[in-house]
């Protein structure tokens, strides 16, 4: 490949690139991001090259191995274009079918289309199915469409036009400019503003600047960035490129975690076409600017996600946080002035230079502008990643795109945020997604995780979850935040074990406060989130937890009992069989009853029993019937078994 | 160096650029309680004791003195009801672990501390990693270190450099805040499992 020199070649060889592809020629795309990939997508995509090549159509036809689709409930995933026929759940032997009806014979497979669950209509055009039809697929959208591996994909879309526009026609200020009127918020998490910190960071003294992208995901939950990085990597480099011009950067850190193998092998693939192609190293484009970046490995730390921590282990130590009294963006990774931003935000700047600050400021709400990615997770009926505007409500996005809460489930509460944010309740649905929203109902944006809970979650073991998540996850420097975590952790458990005490409440609303105002990095100091706003929006629970020792979403083991309604039991053996502990008395025509002392709570029983007996029931709060005696269990049956 | 002025607790006090509170604080002869702080050592900002409450920006922050940098015209409280009351509770949290230690027992009176309030955690530590940092940042040793994260964290001996270095130093026992038997039976443990060969004569 020679070097591309000027912005003129790169438009020369933009048009080569196209000029040998037709728009019209069929193309299958096969969703292989890492949540297809562990749906089958690898088996789909071997099938479907093989098929290819059986049915002669080679020169016909192309397929494409894309990045992450977004719609993961139904994946793998098949696109074929021009027309957009979108097929789920794919299988290997669904693929000769594919080939010699929809390409061939240009016929729709109705089974393999979306069936919209209210409805029953089957959906021809992925973008007319819900869940992407009420998305703005901006920094996201051309995931579905690109070969991560292949950078002419990249530039068939207009790749690296943002990078030549500002090398060639924008001065470092210019473009500083452009993305501080854009009002950037850091996708990251704190949402600081973009173009605030790389101007910080351009006005630090010091010849050796860099910048960093945050690929350190860790929230539970939460997979947009890994999406990115793995789906569209050039498009974070381009962004990455623009910011270390108008930063006056030369050197860059991919952060990317090692969990994350293809995003790891993505983003390499991606830097060695870059530079070979120019769009990396000296004199990019002949502009006379030099940059490099390189790819550093995360070790598996959920604290290294926070800036200071991960440029420490930049630096190559353990990644503990610093405090950050003077920002890293004037002293950051070897103290030198270092501008971090997460994938996502790195991955918008190349849309704000190309189609500038203004087009950008008009989506969103005042103080969040653009589209954010979610990961919508959890008790939601289309599971995946959703790109919308800021200032979508909460219920559009768990009930237009995702679909509603599943098995005719009530909705109970959504977690935004992961574990530095927290659970935003019914009553707020109806509020505006963005930055300081969410902050003012005690959660927070985060990264963009977003878990949806129904009537069957119990909040105080939310809450207890993921406190437990933390006390793993905190590096365990600063007291606040180690022992805090701890000692929450601990109330929180005897909570959910029914070893509550009055003052408990109270008590974690003292840790809370101190966690928060003491603790040494922003790990800490939101670490009690999930309690305060469990609190703050389910006291309830936490209070019939504590006094009646009851967990009103039947969830705290401790605190529930399995019993069979003996005016219910049918005497079938399903639930006498499976009981993992044996704890079911019964036999034919004799009602089952629950040895209380030998249940484990599995539920195993409630999961068998057929639904149109619905005998088996949980019981929390109240003390289990005596059990019926023996003489009063047997079934009289009128003549079925014989 | 261009001098910069400060308020602590009413009183007018001059630092110089990149002195930290509690710096500025000492020089001034205004007491701040340190656990995690040695003059000899960087500063850590772990134990959290030194927070004050500041005022900059028209913002009131906690802050930890032993980290903060003094800035012009910035106000400082080092006692108030809200830093009071934290550190009331980082002293209750840290004597669960180490319920005995006397530099803890006179602060919590200070502060009202109830050392009964927290379930108990008997490790005598309170991972202030002031022997740790004395070894790598003086001695130069790092025979010492932690392992493990999050609440799980613990301070060892490493054996191999242990072995070696620390009979004739131990420099690091009395800088120990809670306990300072709790360093001698971690080295003497770490000291067991290897071969003991390299003990001294």
């Amino acid at each position: 490949m020679p070097r591309i020199n000027s912005p003129a070649e790169l438009e020369e060889l933009r048009k080569g690139i196209l000029s040998k592809r037709d728009p019209n020629k069929p193309c299958i795309t096969l969703c292989s991001g890492t949540a297809c990939h562990a749906s089958g997508s690898k088996e789909v995509a071997a099938s479907i090259e093989e098929e290819i090549k059986k049915q002669g159509l080679s020169a016909k036809v192309d397929f494409r191995k894309t990045g992450c689709h977004g719609f993961c409930e139904k994946g793998p995933i098949i696109v074929i274009h021009p027309e957009k026929i979108c097929y789920l759940q794919i299988e290997p032997k669904d693929v000769p079918e594919i080939i010699s009806e929809t390409i061939k014979g240009k016929s729709v497979i109705e089974r393999l289309l979306y069936t919209d669950p209210n409805t029953n209509e089957k959906i021809v055009h992925e973008f007319e199915i819900p869940f992407y039809k009420n998305q703005e697929r901006l920094v996201f959208g051309s995931n579905g469409e690109i070969d991560p591996a292949s950078i002419d994909d990249y530039l068939a879309l207009g790749g690296y036009s943002a990078l030549a526009k500002a090398l060639s026609q924008m001065t470092p200020e210019q473009v500083l400019e452009e993305v501080k009127k854009s009002n950037l918020r850091g996708r990251g998490g704190g949402g600081f503003p973009a173009g605030r910190k790389w101007e910080e960071c351009r006005n630090a003294p010091g010849e050796v600047k860099y910048v960093i992208v945050n690929a350190d995901e860790g929230d539970p939950g939460a997979y947009m960035d890994r999406s990115l990085l793995e789906g569209n990597p050039h498009s974070v480099l381009e962004g990455l490129t623009i910011g270390a011009y108008a930063i006056g950067s030369h050197e860059g850190y991919i952060y990317v975690r090692q969990e994350y193998p293809l995003a790891v092998e993505n983003v390499g693939i991606a830097i060695q076409q870059a530079r070979e192609h120019g769009f990396l190293g000296e004199n990019i484009l002949g502009s006379g600017f030099d940059f490099t970046v390189k790819v550093h490995r995360g070790a598996g730390a959920f604290v290294s996600g926070e800036s200071s921590a991960l440029m420490t282990a930049i630096e190559g130590r353990v990644g503990e946080p610093r405090p950050k009294y003077i920002h890293t963006a004037i002293k950051g990774v070897r103290d030198r002035p270092s501008c971090l931003n997460n994938v996502e935000t790195w991955a918008t700047v190349p849309l704000i230079i190309n189609k500038g600050a203004d087009w950008f400021a008009q989506l969103g709400t005042e103080g969040s502008k653009g589209t954010k990615i979610f990961s919508l997770v959890g008790k939601v009926n289309n599971t995946g990643l959703v790109e919308v505007p800021m200032g979508i409500t909460l219920r559009d996005i768990i009930y237009k795109l995702g679909g509603g809460i599943p098995g005719g489930k009530k909705f109970k509460a959504v977690q935004t945020g992961g574990p530095s944010g927290g659970c935003v309740p019914e009553k707020q649905l109806d509020m505006k997604v963005d930055f300081d929203e969410l902050a003012k109902a005690g959660s927070m944006m985060g990264s963009g995780g977003m878990i949806v809970m129904d009537e069957d979650t119990c909040m105080v073991d939310v809450a207890r979850y993921f406190l437990d998540f933390l006390s793993d996850e905190s590096c365990g420097k600063c007291v606040p935040c180690r022992e805090g975590i701890r000692q929450m952790l601990k109330i929180l458990t005897n909570i959910s074990k029914g070893q509550g005490k009055e003052g408990d409440i109270e008590l974690l609303e003292e840790l809370s406060e101190v966690t928060r105002d003491a603790s040494l990095c922003a790990l800490g100091r939101t670490a009690a989130n999930p309690v305060l706003s469990t609190i703050r929006y389910f006291r309830d629970e936490y209070e019939a937890h504590i006094k009646e020792k009851r967990c009103p979403a039947y969830v705290c083991k401790e605190l529930i009992s399995y019993y069979i309604d003996p005016e219910k039991c049918q005497a079938c053996m399903i639930c006498f069989r499976q009981c993992p502990a044996q704890a079911i008395a019964g036999d034919k025509n004799q009602i089952h009853v629950i040895d209380q002392e030998k249940c484990t709570k599995c539920g195993t029983c409630i999961e068998v029993c057929p639904p149109r007996f619905g005998a088996v029931k949980k019981i929390s709060g109240e003390p289990v019937p005596s059990p019926i005696p023996e003489e009063a269990r047997m079934i009289a049956r009128k003549s079925k078994e014989t | 160096m261009s001098g910069i002025t400060l308020q602590i607790d009413g009183r007018k006090v001059e630092a110089e650029e990149g002195m930290t509170i509690l710096e500025a604080a000492q020089s001034a002869g205004i007491y701040i309680p340190t656990l995690c702080h040695h003059e000899k050592l960087e500063p850590y900002g772990a134990c959290r004791i030194c927070t004050v409450e500041i005022e900059a920006r028209g913002r009131t922050n906690l802050v930890a003195a032993c980290l903060y940098p003094v800035e012009q015209n910035l106000v400082v409280r080092t006692r108030s009801e809200k830093v009071d009351k934290t550190r009331k509770v980082l002293l209750e949290l840290m004597l669960a672990h180490a319920p005995d230690a006397t530099e803890l027992q006179d602060l919590a009176q200070e502060y009202g501390a109830n050392k009964a309030r927290f379930e108990k955690e008997p490790s005598f530590c309170i991972l202030c990693g002031l022997c740790m940092r004395y070894c790598a940042e003086v001695k130069k040793k790092n025979a010492i270190g932690f392992v493990d994260r999050g609440t799980r964290r613990e301070v060892i001996f490493i054996p191999e450099i242990a072995s070696k270095e620390c009979w004739n130093c131990k420099e690091c026992f009395p800088l120990c805040p809670t306990e300072a038997l709790q360093a001698t039976f971690l080295l003497t443990k770490a000291l067991m499992s290897p071969s003991p060969s390299s003990a001294p004569e």
